[in-house]
């Protein structure tokens, strides 16, 4: 059975098991009709229900001085009670505590070391970065050495180059200086050109907003969109959790919409039309379409004509097109490629006029796996003058992004080139992360397929596996009298046996009676075979122990 | 057509509410004059390298090897960087997981934040506890979080000061506040009245207002003013008898241009004053990279302090901050850098010495030509800047100025402001940006044009404003008609 809408505390449910696990940090039931004023709004009546529901203690603090103390769990804003992101859950504090456990004794676990296959953070697990990307980020950063001639033994030539000319394009070569708002004009104008050497089409440098991640984008975007609970925005259900949680910070309603397992996640336009209407029907405004492409946490990579049919119903039904494209180089089959949005909509003969469209792109994923740096873009195309400069002028009130990240963003669209001194160890590097990614996923998929009750689909692309465990009735009847939700039941196990940290599926949404668990394909390869054969000594013992 | 997902009308209220004038029309204004090849000096940002401040050599050599940690291998790295620019790199890159390009905890990297309790340790004399200091994408970021978690919606209030960093009244409008203004008051040199605070509280009440928190900025922006030790701890016990969370902006900390007012904290006054206070008074300040002498405002670093949060508030602070992952990490290690700066001994230490007692001997110098060059100028009256770098002088603008404003359609200060920009160049942001009472009328101007520029802006300055009011200003003085 599918869940439908969604909205208030409904919405919320959808993430119930999630939150309830957190219910030492449930707060006891405040005295919200007081804090919200007089008329308690329906989402306000919904919300109250909610907290009441997940309330697991109504012990009342003492009374603070005076008035009541103002930034209590009781007294904070319920929108940031309410939202949730499981890939800095409950198991990564455990895991946290493990490794503390590690450090001060060890050899007191089953395992010598914690491997982090929560998040998608490919340099925490020992992947090195790109030398030249590297290289010109230092000069920028110490320019003063850069007409040095010992410079030229420790750095490429191509490396210093660039940063000359990134230096140029910085007014007063001030890299210590806050930029444009939007970011850097000159390097808008690198990742503008890269995006038309990519799609075949024209990109404005005006479009193009820096920030420090894709994540702060996502979220101007939400909060640009959503004004109540009556807005809607639908999202893929596996979702990536920054969806959920800034929907839910906003205030806004998520829509959700299946992603179909049984063929590879495919995102049907049938299953969307059927959510929007039900969202409709129940008064909500659906102001936006989040397509995650490549899939996070589902790896899918989407079929220019699957895409065609997305833009086509965006058009259609007026929704803006969300387009979280961070993973655009992470594909691991040769019979899949990624297209951009935009060229789809182009391609289509689709204009400014036709639709609006947003497409987030990031220098944390690719090959690259920057994500210290918190660099990325977004390209806003089809908004109007008016609210282009909304978004200008909400950018502006955190001045601009920083500068690092907006150099490695113009980087990483504009890479060496065929010819350049670094061009030969840039692809070598480049193509030796992409091809072990590749085999590290095709070798994680294999071992998950071989377990009893275990499927997973393949990674076309992103840094995820996503497989589905058939959890005997057993298992699930221990993990309600252990008040977990099955999925958080066995994550846990895995960790306690192996060391191995992984998300629940329940962290992204999942069809209800389904357990996944996401796993990312990032621990380095000499690894992968002790990962493997880990998982596969627990999954056997835990079906042992829990067979029906 | 359906209506479109983002069709202005249709746009969250909240958003447009929203004003930010340091990047408003006036900035805009100069930036086509500069396209249009208009010499332009930009006062209006505090964004010292922008105007040609140098960053400080060490810290720089550190992040650069950082960013490049296989020149660590070379063997001619010596030739280059000095020897404790190579060891701190190593230093910091130890405390990281995974170097420049991996996400930290989201709360920073935990060797930082201990470095950050070692220096307000060292700092106030109490101990800090690393779990309740988060670094941050600069300040600002830190302070809409915490403004985000405290706003339910308009009948929370946060008491803000008037002027104020326009920041705050962004931010409250964003996240759909209320903001409850406090008046600084100008003639007692933008000194802060307790009992102006307890009527700006009872009034808003009236309104059915709750007001949740209390924001300070000290020193003042765009004020300048140093707050004294005794008026923070009347502010404190204010906060303590009302149940305020006080907000303490200190990212001018380190800008302090007289000797009888030096920077104190907000958390070593609350300290000092023992229990119950210090037990009870829930306190958050704010630091950055950004100000001080390192002006490092591209790396958008900074950190949040926590004193006496109740650790479930924390835990969901702890979570909003993982929902964004980790700030970036490379101004972590500036942060790192700037609390644990170089010691006596250390190889660079006499260069970044020299350097930064430079960029604030000069900032000290640039404050006193700046304040001295407007209180020479007619109809303006300018307090000393004492810290920070802004100054905000009054300009008693003559009613046909505010008249022809007016019919320009124009807010008076603007008025002024444009002109001042289109006769000499010199963008400023207009005191009704910060708020100021009414009919009264101010601009702000950093303190940050290089010193040998100064004399000439000031002459300018004088000039354009004489003209000014010769043409606006009824020989009469100020009868009103």
């Amino acid at each position: 059975m599918r869940r439908s809408v969604i909205g208030g505390a409904k919405r919320s449910s959808l993430f119930l098991l999630n939150q309830a696990h957190r219910s030492l940090l449930s707060p006891s039931p405040p005295p919200l009709h007081h804090h919200l004023g007089s008329s308690p709004s329906s989402s306000a009546t919904a919300l109250l229900l909610l907290l009441r529901r997940l309330s697991s203690s109504s012990a009342s603090s003492p009374p603070p001085p005076n008035m009541s103390n103002p930034v209590t769990v009781q007294s904070i804003n319920p929108k940031v009670l309410q939202c949730e992101y499981a890939v800095r859950g409950e198991i990564v504090n455990l895991a946290q505590r493990l490794q503390e456990e590690l450090k001060a004794n060890p050899g007191s676990l089953p395992f010598d070391e914690i491997l982090y296959c929560n998040i998608g953070n490919p340099q925490s697990l020992g992947q090195l970065p790109i030398t030249f990307f590297r290289e010109v980020l230092a000069l920028c950063d110490h320019p003063t050495i850069l007409d040095k001639a010992e410079t030229q033994g420790l750095f490429s030539a191509d490396s210093i180059e660039r940063a000359w000319q990134i230096l140029d394009q910085i007014p007063g070569r001030a890299t210590g200086a806050y930029s444009h708002s939007q970011g850097i004009k000159g390097l808008r104008d690198t990742i503008a050109a890269g995006i038309e050497a990519r799609d075949g089409f024209p990109a404005n440098p005006n479009d193009i907003f820096l920030t420090d991640g894709a994540s702060p984008a996502v979220h101007m975007m939400m909060q640009l969109l959503i004004s109540s609970e009556k807005d809607g925005i639908l999202c893929p259900i596996p979702q990536y959790p920054l969806y959920s949680a800034s929907i839910a910070l906003h205030g806004g309603s998520l829509i959700p919409y299946y992603l179909d397992e049984e063929t590879g996640w495919g995102l049907e336009v049938s299953e969307l039309k059927k959510q929007l209407e039900e969202a409709r029907s129940k008064g909500i405004s659906v102001r936006a379409l989040v397509v995650i492409n490549p899939g996070n946490p589902t790896g899918q990579v989407l079929a220019e004509e699957n895409q065609r049919d997305i833009v086509e119903f965006c058009k259609k039904e007026g929704l803006v097109l969300l387009a979280d494209e961070v993973y655009q180089e992470n594909i691991y089959v040769p019979e899949k490629k990624f297209h951009s949005f935009k060229k789809v909509a182009r391609s289509m003969g689709y204009g400014d006029n036709d639709l609006c469209l947003v497409s987030f792109q990031s220098v944390s994923k690719g090959y690259h796996g920057e994500c210290g740096k918190r660099g990325g873009y977004m390209e806003i195309t089809g908004f109007s003058p008016e609210v282009r400069e909304q978004i200008y002028k909400v950018a502006s009130v955190n001045l601009c992004s920083n500068i690092s990240g907006q150099i490695l963003a113009s980087l990483v669209m504009s890479p060496p080139k065929v010819g350049d001194e670094s061009y030969e160890s840039y692809s070598a590097e480049k193509d030796g992360i992409l091809e072990s990614l590749a085999r590290r996923a095709k070798t994680l998929e294999d071992a998950f397929n071989s377990l009893e009750g275990i499927t997973c689909n393949k990674a076309e692309g992103a840094m995820y596996l996503f497989p589905r465990i058939r959890l005997p009735e057993k298992a699930i009847k221990a993990a309600e009298a252990a008040k977990t939700a099955p999925d958080l039941f066995y994550c846990r196990h895995l960790l306690n046996a192996t060391g191995v940290v992984v998300v629940p599926g329940s962290g992204f949404g999942q069809v209800p009676g389904t357990w996944h668990f996401r796993c990312t394909i990032l621990p380095q390869e000499d690894k992968i075979p002790a990962i493997v054969s880990r998982l596969t000594d627990f999954h056997k013992s835990f079906m042992d122990e829990y067979r029906d | 057509m359906a209506p479109k997902g983002l069709d202005y009308e249709l746009l969250n209220e909240n958003v447009k509410k929203v004003q930010y004038a340091v990047r408003g029309e006036l900035y805009l204004r100069a930036s086509e004059l500069q396209k249009e090849g208009k010499k332009i000096i930009f006062t209006n940002v505090g964004n010292p390298h922008a105007l040609g401040q140098k960053p400080l050599t060490f810290p720089r050599q550190v992040v650069a090897l950082c960013q490049a940690p296989f020149l660590l291998d070379d063997p001619n790295v010596g030739l280059m960087f000095p020897a404790d620019a190579i060891a701190r790199a190593k230093h910091y890159l130890s405390l990281t997981s995974g170097g420049l390009g991996a996400y930290s905890d989201s709360r920073g990297i935990p060797g930082v934040r201990q470095e950050v309790a070692d220096f307000l340790l060292r700092r106030d004399g109490y101990p800090s506890d690393p779990e309740l200091i988060f670094l941050t994408d600069g300040a600002s970021k830190g302070v809409m979080q915490i403004l985000s978690t405290i706003i339910r919606g308009p009948s929370d209030g946060i008491l803000v000061p008037v002027p104020q960093y326009p920041l705050y009244s962004a931010a409250i409008s964003l996240f759909g506040g209320t903001l409850v203004p406090y008046y600084l008051e100008e003639t007692a040199n933008w000194g802060l009245d307790v009992n102006d605070l307890r009527n700006a509280v009872s009034q808003a009440k009236s309104k059915g207002i709750t007001v949740k928190a209390m924001v300070i900025i000290n020193p003042g922006n765009p004020t300048g003013q140093c707050l004294s030790e005794a008026n923070l701890s009347e502010i404190l016990r204010f906060c303590y008898q009302e149940g305020l969370v006080l907000l303490g902006d200190e990212v001018y900390q380190q800008n302090i241009y007289q000797d009888e007012r030096p920077f104190i904290s907000s958390k070593k006054v609350l300290m000092d004053m023992g229990p119950p206070y210090s037990k009870e008074v829930q306190l958050v300040s704010f630091h950055t990279v950004s100000k001080g002498y390192w002006g490092e405002c591209g790396q958008r670093g900074g950190y949040f302090e926590m004193t006496n949060i109740p650790p479930k508030t924390v835990d969901e602070i702890y979570k909003v901050a993982s929902i964004s992952l980790s700030p970036n990490v490379p101004a972590q290690i500036f942060m790192g850098l700037m609390v644990n700066p170089l010691k006596p001994g250390d190889i660079s230490y006499e260069q970044f010495i020299r350097e930064s007692k430079g960029v604030l001997e000069s900032l000290r110098r640039r404050a006193r030509i700046m304040t001295d060059g407007f209180n020479s100028c007619r109809n303006v009256v300018c307090n000393f800047t004492e810290g920070a770098m802004y100054s905000f002088p009054q300009i008693r603008l003559p009613p046909k100025a505010i008249e022809a404003a007016k019919s320009a359609g124009k807010v008076a200060d603007v008025f002024y402001c444009l002109k001042l920009l289109e006769a000499t160049g010199i963008s400023t942001v207009p005191g009704s940006g910060f708020g100021q009472k009414e009919g009264v009328f101010h601009l702000r101007t950093t303190i940050l044009p290089a010193e040998e520029d100064m004399p000439a802006i000031m002459e300018s300055f004088k000039k354009f404003n004489d003209e000014f009011m010769e043409q606006y200003e009824d020989h009469k003085g100020y009868s009103r008609m």
